[in-house]
């Protein structure tokens, strides 16, 4: 019972260990488990993997068939006294084992394709982020300072905020045929779909933070003497600037999101274009090894955001909980 | 009663100095002029009168506290003066001019201290002076002197989450001195804090005002603190908030702890709370409904009392 309290309570020095470990350990488990699959040939394994076909003609090596067939054929063998086929337990193909994707990963990266016609990864990524930044760049510069206004003045958001209410409502990729009808069928639909997935919860969710900045620091400035676009420049925008950051962390995690909705409209490009590729030819190491890598990326990147953002705003006290 | 118990002088006595002092205050000039002064609001429960032709005017200098049951509009009162809520009839002049909106010409110090926590202490202290339009070089030479003022020069560079309540209200004043206000508006500026501190701080705030140009309507609900540090203490009652009496207070100046038994200070007292708890009232409905049934949990000869 007391080492449960530890754990859960505990003070916040003592904890920044086990929170380290902790969050070491959220990823260790899912590893574990994924190994335990792959690696332990009584779990699951609901394959046979061909070594030798023996006498089925059928049969080919490297070839997954199930189980039961496998016994079935075994048996028609030893009736007709020819070879056993010979195999050993193996997942289905859409499984790979954390090695294989590990190889797959490290060969996207040192060894790209000599073939012209595959995509590389690392060029099939660096498209995508270039995707999502122009994407998330146009939705922030209208949504941010949008969202900023409609929560200062209250006749503004009323006249705005029930439009974006209504339309954030419309899932973005319903736009996609109408967005290549009007932008082409490069990366202008795809950059639309972020920013129209993006914008409207963006207005909304910075208006709420810019709502919630508490009224006694506007009031305090006003008797100090500042009015109108002052107090917005000098009052508002830094009093909410430690969670319009937060916020705009979330919301890029948000754009991420749609990334492989909107790379699949027009001419399928970028990281969603490699995994669809690897995909049809089997090759699904290379697709975990894809989308690990758009984890990686989004959690990296949060991850240097929220060290930034310590320094960028030493006196924003909620991150100390964090 | 307890026959030992001398009886209090009234309140209404004064020593020859204190209405000395009293009439060389009314020599000065008018700083706050109220004249009926009123405040009505519509709330889901109807229209409610907040405030009804309050009447008083306050002294070059002078120091005066505000304080009434909850409910009383004493902080509605102080809103209106510093301009961050309309008044409904009546007219409030600051030499003479009526009050529309906030201005530097008045400072007001929070309960919630409600210091910028994205600026550092002198940036806190520099902000009105910037907003005046006064140069950086300016600006923080004003603000050294003020936070000299206070005791706070060592913590110029500290972000106000790193202050103690006390150290932040000090902030709060200074940064509000800063503008040099004819008046210094208080909305129970020392209610949050500890009585310790609390007593360090009136010290502090007397100090302060003794030793600068600043005139002081203070609001409490302490009735020691107001009249430990008033002049005159403006008594409010609530439904609708009117005045009931303006106190002036016969405990001589200079103030000490000291004075708190002295017989003036009892006699002033007794008069606050006749006035500000007269007859006991009726218990709130939802808090009459409240009857504890107390069931005896521990062995009936383990007794504590």
């Amino acid at each position: 019972m007391n080492m449960i309290a530890n754990w859960f309570g505990g003070s916040a020095d003592v904890d920044a260990r086990r929170r380290a470990l902790l969050g070491i350990g959220s990823f260790l488990l899912p590893l574990l488990a994924w190994c335990l699959i792959s690696y332990t040939p009584f779990i699951w394994h609901p394959k046979v993997l061909v070594t030798d076909p023996g006498g089925v003609d059928y049969f080919q090596v490297d070839m997954r068939v199930d189980k039961a067939m496998f016994k079935e054929e075994v048996a028609n063998m030893q009736q007709a006294h020819l070879a056993l086929p010979q195999g050993q337990p193996s997942n289905p193909i859409y499984l790979p084992a954390p090695d294989e994707v590990a190889k797959a990963f490290y060969n996207g990266f040192v060894n790209p394709p000599s073939n012209t016609d595959v995509p590389s990864m690392p060029a099939s990524l660096w498209h995508s982020i270039q995707i999502i930044f122009w994407g998330f760049l146009l939705s922030s510069l209208i949504g941010v300072p949008l969202g900023i206004l409609s929560g200062t003045y209250a006749t503004l958001g009323r006249l705005n905020e029930p439009f974006i209410e209504f339309f954030r409502y419309l899932p973005a990729p319903a736009f996609g045929a109408l967005a290549v009808a009007i932008l082409g069928i490069y990366n202008g639909p795809k950059i639309a779909i972020i920013v129209i997935g993006t914008l409207f919860q963006q207005v909304l969710i910075i208006a709420n933070t810019t709502r919630k900045l508490e009224t006694t620091l506007i009031e305090a400035a006003r008797t100090l003497g500042s009015k109108n676009l002052k107090l917005l420049t000098k009052v508002v925008v830094p009093g909410i600037l430690p969670d319009l950051y937060r916020d705009q962390r979330i919301l890029l995690g948000w754009a991420w999101t749609y990334l492989i909705v909107a790379e699949l409209i027009g001419t399928s490009s970028g990281i969603t274009w490699f995994i669809t590729q690897q995909a049809r030819y089997q090759h699904f190491d290379n697709v975990y090894a894809a989308i690990m890598t758009i984890g990686l990326i989004g959690f990296g990147s949060d991850l240097i955001l929220a060290r930034l953002g310590r320094r960028l705003f030493p006196w924003d006290r909620t991150q100390d909980r964090q | 009663m307890n026959l030992m118990e001398p009886i209090l002088p009234s309140y209404l006595d004064q020593s020859d100095a204190v209405r000395e002092r009293f009439e060389r205050i009314r020599q000065r000039e008018t700083i706050l002029e109220v004249r009926k002064l009123g405040k009505r609001y519509r709330s889901p429960q109807g229209e409610v009168e907040a405030l009804r032709g309050i009447d008083f005017s306050v002294r070059r200098r002078e120091f005066v506290c505000v304080i009434g049951p909850s409910g009383c509009g004493k902080s509605t009162l102080i809103r209106i003066l510093a301009g961050l809520d309309k008044h409904t009839s009546g007219e409030a002049l600051l030499d003479g001019k009526p009050i529309t909106g906030p201005g530097q010409d008045r400072g007001m110090v929070f309960q919630g201290y409600s210091l910028f926590p994205w600026l550092t202490v002198k940036k806190n202290v520099m902000f009105g002076p910037h907003m005046k339009g006064e140069g950086n070089d300016q600006a923080e030479r004003d603000a050294q002197l003020w936070l000299e003022l206070v005791g706070l020069e060592k913590f110029a560079d500290a972000y106000p989450h790193q202050l103690s309540g006390g150290m932040r209200q000090r902030v709060a004043i200074a940064r509000a001195l800063v503008n040099q206000p004819r008046i210094l508006l208080m909305d129970e500026p020392f209610g949050a804090l500890d009585a310790q501190t609390r007593a360090k701080m009136q010290s502090h705030l007397i100090d302060i005002w003794r030793n600068i140009d600043v005139t002081v309507l203070f609001i409490t609900h302490d009735l020691d603190e107001a009249i430990y540090l008033a002049d005159r203490i403006l008594v409010l009652k609530a439904h609708p908030g009117e005045v009931q009496e303006v106190i002036e207070v016969p405990v001589p100046r200079p103030r000490t702890p000291g004075q708190f038994n002295s017989p003036e200070f009892r006699a002033t007292k007794a008069r606050l709370e006749a006035l500000i708890h007269p007859a006991p009232e009726p218990l709130p409905e939802d808090e009459q409904a409240v009857k504890p049934h107390m069931i005896r949990f521990t062995d009936v000869h383990d007794n504590v009392e």
